[in-house]
């Protein structure tokens, strides 16, 4: 183990009761110690991988259009019935970090109902689910879950970066905590302004992401690929 | 209302029990030694006279040349208030302080956040790691010398690589 935290004193074992030299964190009334300690230490790892690793952008996933002379006329039906079947169903994933979750539950209720777009059921499980609204300030402690997240995801998948936080960062745009904008972590079709946005302003992402699944193509990229 | 605490006086009455651990009182505020922080938090609680049953917060204040830790207590019995202080890690180095979760449980997770985002130490803290930030974080940022982003990257000489993704070939950009 290390002792990275220094080593207590001959007055703090008279005064608690527990060995000298004991390192801090690791004395024997708190087992749970020394069992998640190593998971702590891993989890560290992973996000200070992650923080020095992802230091730009990653790039938005290509929309190729074609000219439609390249497209015979099954494929442009089959894309056709495809994509209506895909917008119109879309699966959110249930994932709020901030107070853009607020406004992204108002606009599951009944004065703006997404129920209207076939997308009431948030799903409670990434595997369930298409679409992952990033709403809210994200950390590089929670960068690790939701890359995890986003790769459990089933293809095709598309992500919204809801509110200026998961944009850019925000107003905490260079904190030592806070990931300068979620397209480092994952590709992201589509950006709604805002601090935070009014739930009109989701539904309108929400219908420009509708837009974007339209033209995408069986042949020449599947859609939700990055 | 609860009344308040006068500095000067709390003094006198710590001085009755404990002599020569109040260092300073001004207002509503005394300064005790860091040694002596376990001794005078028994003696509030239990003291008939004080009866601080509530440890309202513990938090801690970068003043560069040292720390303070402030205790906010609270007596529900007696319906009064008390703000004590103790100055620690004088030069900046091995900030450390008696830890008093064995005193009032309360005092767990808010003494692992000032561990965490200011680095004082509590010795005899029974589960003392980073409560909001991740192990492994560089430093600590409520400190007045942590000032740019850059120092909270770990650079790639000092980076572990985790266990999940040992013998993979990380690019970053997956």
């Amino acid at each position: 183990m290390d002792t990275e935290y220094g080593q207590l004193t001959s007055e703090i074992e008279t005064a608690y009761g527990i060995p000298a030299n004991t390192p801090l964190g690791h004395d024997p009334r708190n087992p749970l110690f020394n069992v998640t300690w190593d998971l702590d230490r891993d989890e560290g790892d992973e996000v200070n991988l992650m923080k020095a690793t992802r230091l730009s952008p990653l790039p938005e996933p290509i929309m190729h259009m074609d000219d439609d002379h390249s497209r015979n006329v099954i494929v442009t039906s089959v894309d056709y019935l495809l994509n209506w079947a895909r917008k119109s169903s879309l699966f959110p994933l249930q994932f709020g970090l901030a107070c853009c979750a607020f406004e992204m539950i108002a606009s599951a209720m009944g004065r703006f109902d997404i129920s209207r777009f076939g997308m009431e059921a948030f799903r409670a499980t990434p595997r369930q689910a298409d679409l992952m609204i990033v709403a809210g300030t994200v950390t590089w402690k929670m960068a690790v879950p939701l890359r995890r997240l986003y790769e459990q995801m089933a293809e095709p998948k598309w992500v919204i970066s809801m509110g200026v936080c998961a944009t850019s960062g925000g107003p905490y745009y260079q904190s030592y905590s806070v990931v300068p904008g979620v397209n480092h972590i994952v590709p992201v079709d589509v950006y709604v302004p805002g601090c935070p946005p009014r739930p009109d302003a989701l539904l309108y992402g929400i219908m420009q992401l509708h837009d974007k699944i339209r033209r995408y193509s069986l042949m020449e990229n599947p859609a939700g690929g990055a | 209302m609860s009344k308040a605490w006068d500095g000067a006086k709390l003094a006198d009455a710590i001085h009755k029990s404990l002599p020569d651990v109040v260092v300073d009182a001004s207002g509503t505020d005394i300064w005790i030694e860091p040694d002596s922080v376990h001794q005078v938090m028994w003696l509030l609680r239990d003291d008939p006279e004080f009866r601080f049953e509530l440890l309202s917060s513990v938090t801690a204040v970068d003043y560069i040349s040292y720390f303070e830790v402030v205790y906010h207590l609270t007596s529900l019995t007696r319906n009064a208030t008390a703000v004590v202080k103790s100055k620690c890690g004088m030069g900046r180095d091995d900030a450390r302080i008696p830890s008093v979760v064995d005193i009032w449980r309360g005092a767990d997770l808010q003494e692992r956040e000032v561990w965490d985002l200011m680095g004082i130490t509590f010795e005899g803290h029974p589960n003392h790691k980073r409560i909001m930030l991740w192990e492994g974080f560089p430093g600590h940022p409520l400190r007045k010398d942590f000032a740019t982003y850059e120092q909270s990257i770990v650079p790639e000489s000092e980076r572990r690589v985790p266990s999940a993704l040992a013998g993979e070939i990380e690019d970053g950009q997956g």
